[in-house]
């Protein structure tokens, strides 16, 4: 009997605004703790909520990129819950009426293009920061509350349970972090916490009714995201065919062991008793606002792909590693435009380079595209003396880790480590001479047919050559010359 | 509707409030008392009619995304019963 996985997932994405929420305080990250706690955010009495325009905004932006609905009223309800980081009891969240109802994101799966479809989308506020290690050691017994992080605005985006997989979450996971990040509304940052996902993880018999759901709370990378859905669905399916059953409950899950266990069931689960809250009227988007949003917003990633393979003409494999990431693209473009030629075969080289050299000098270095010590138009004029035909694929390599190493532009160290290609047919002749003389049983082999053998000679005189002469003349002239 | 006994301990427990057991039906026949003007307008037919979500018709006001709070901690620190490091203690908490 096979078992099928069914996931849904809930992700929450810190808005990039400046100011909270709720109140005028500011959201920047690592500040000392309670220092950006204001007034309302610490829930003295007497105070107010006011809705910060840049989070609606920002919801709004988001509900267009899924395709999703806008509600041109939704409202704000209280979510009922004590604990020491939540000064009000309660979180200001939606309820009933969210702003957003609905859309898709699409993922790649090994079955082709799949659409995840999503619930909706709603604001709300974030708790505080409860702190249980590293106080003084003479305050036993304690926790410390650090309010710098109540009231940071948050979009809760709820996705159907359309996943079948470890791997379609992850796809699905990334996606839309990567559309968050693309049109702007959050940074991203998933160490500092700003997306991080619930998955909601049930198995069922192959075509079965919908099982027993448990929720994994705040995995907050692809790994453990996937690590925990994987753990899960086993624990699951070993537990029904020993013949239990699955409880609902909420699941943490632990990085170290790789496991996820029980937090707590959902029968002493929280009610969490929502009403509207009468402190904020019903929020009310006009259709001029959301025309407005719809007009700023960025080319959005399906369409810049299809763009670049209908414009640039690189592989549609090509344009949707590059439109995973906005920064990556700009970049992608950023070399472009500084190449003279806006051909085909410079976008070619442009793609590959970008996704190859740049792409693995970066993974080795392990730094974010904004912090690469090479800039696009240091990049482009290295392509320009590849397309001349100056060096080779394989030197301009040799030439990139020098550039990122900061011995200055592509033309200085090829001239500088004497870098440029020999074109020149006479020197090459000389240097094929002189392998093929020393190497008369290769010679043999090739001349008895071994295609191998021949290899083995372009790859003598290239080491000969420095790697510096050209190898498609040295092909020509190996083969001239052994047909003597 | 009315309230089992039962009912007001699971509600006190969750708005964290003290009721004692001999409490329970005082306050059971109270919130009856509230339930049955609940019950009141319930049975008026508003079929057709859109829920309402405040008691007034007015539109959320909204404020820039502009950072307008300064730092006060001192001052509302000054009132807390115990801080230390900038943080607010309180007694541990532990999930």
């Amino acid at each position: 009997m096979t078992w099928e996985i069914v996931i849904g997932i809930e992700t929450h994405a810190q808005l990039s605004t400046a100011s909270k929420i709720f109140s005028g305080a500011s959201t920047a990250f690592g500040a000392a703790p309670n220092t950006e706690a204001s007034a309302v955010d610490i829930a003295l009495p007497g105070v107010l909520p006011v809705l910060n325009r840049g989070a609606v905004e920002r919801a709004i932006r988001f509900g267009l990129a899924v395709g999703g609905a806008i509600n041109r009223r939704s409202v704000f309800a209280r979510k009922n819950y004590f604990y020491p980081d939540l000064p009000k009891g309660y979180q200001i969240s939606q309820y009933e009426i969210p702003v957003v109802r609905g859309g898709a994101v699409t993922i790649a799966t090994d079955a082709g293009e799949k659409h995840v479809r999503l619930t909706r989308a709603h604001l709300e506020e974030d708790a505080g920061k409860s702190l249980h290690e590293g106080l003084p050691s003479e305050l036993g017994g304690v926790s410390g509350i650090d309010l710098n992080r109540a009231g940071t605005p948050l979009l809760e985006i709820v996705s159907e349970p359309d996943m079948r997989s470890a791997a379609e979450a992850v796809a699905y996971a990334k996606a839309l972090h990567s559309l968050v990040t693309w049109i702007g509304i959050c940074d991203g940052d998933m160490q500092e916490g700003n997306f991080r996902c619930d998955a909601n993880v049930s198995v069922r018999r192959a075509g079965g009714a919908l099982g027993t759901r448990c929720e994994i709370k705040n995995l907050n990378s692809f790994r453990f995201l996937a690590q925990a859905i994987e753990y899960e669905a086993r624990r699951q399916i070993e537990l029904i065919e020993d013949g239990g059953s699955v409880v609902q409950e909420t699941r943490l899950f632990d990085p170290d062991r790789g496991e996820t266990r029980s937090m707590r069931s959902k029968e002493d689960a929280q009610d969490y008793r929502y009403f509207p809250d009468p402190d904020l009227p019903p929020l009310t988007i006009d259709d001029a606002w959301i025309q407005r949003i719809h007009s700023a917003m960025p080319e959005l990633p399906e369409a810049m792909r299809s763009r670049l393979v209908a414009e640039h003409g690189i592989t549609d494999y090509d344009a949707a590693q590059l439109t995973a990431s906005r920064e990556l693209v700009d970049y992608y473009h950023g070399v472009c435009k500084a190449l003279p030629a806006a051909d085909t075969a410079s976008h070619k080289l442009v793609a590959n380079f970008v996704l190859g050299e740049f792409a693995a000098a970066r993974n080795r270095a392990d730094v974010a595209i904004a912090a690469v010590p090479v800039s696009p138009a240091d990049v482009a004029g290295l392509l320009r003396r590849v397309a001349d035909r100056t060096v080779s694929g394989k030197i301009a390599k040799d030439v990139f880790d020098a550039m990122w190493a900061g011995e200055g532009d592509a033309d200085a160290i090829i001239e500088r480590r004497g870098l440029r290609q020999i074109s020149d047919a006479r020197a090459i002749e000389a240097l094929v001479e002189h392998v093929l003389a020393a190497n008369a049983p290769i010679v043999a082999e090739v001349r008895a047919g071994k295609e191998k053998a021949f290899n083995s000679l372009v790859g003598q005189v290239m080491k000969a050559s420095k790697s510096k002469a050209n190898p498609a003349q040295v092909n020509e002239i190996l083969r001239r010359l052994l047909a003597r | 509707m009315s309230f089992s006994p039962d009912d007001v301990t699971r509600l006190a427990r969750l708005a964290r409030i003290d009721v004692a057991d001999d409490e329970a039906r005082d306050v059971r026949d109270k919130l009856d008392a509230i339930f049955g003007l609940i019950d009141a307008l319930q049975s008026i037919d508003t079929a057709g009619i859109e829920p309402m979500a405040h008691a007034q018709d007015v539109m959320m006001p909204l404020r820039d995304d502009v950072v307008t709070a300064e730092n006060r901690r001192e001052l509302y620190q000054a009132q807390a019963p115990a801080v230390a490091d900038g943080l607010y203690l309180v007694p541990k908490v532990l999930e």
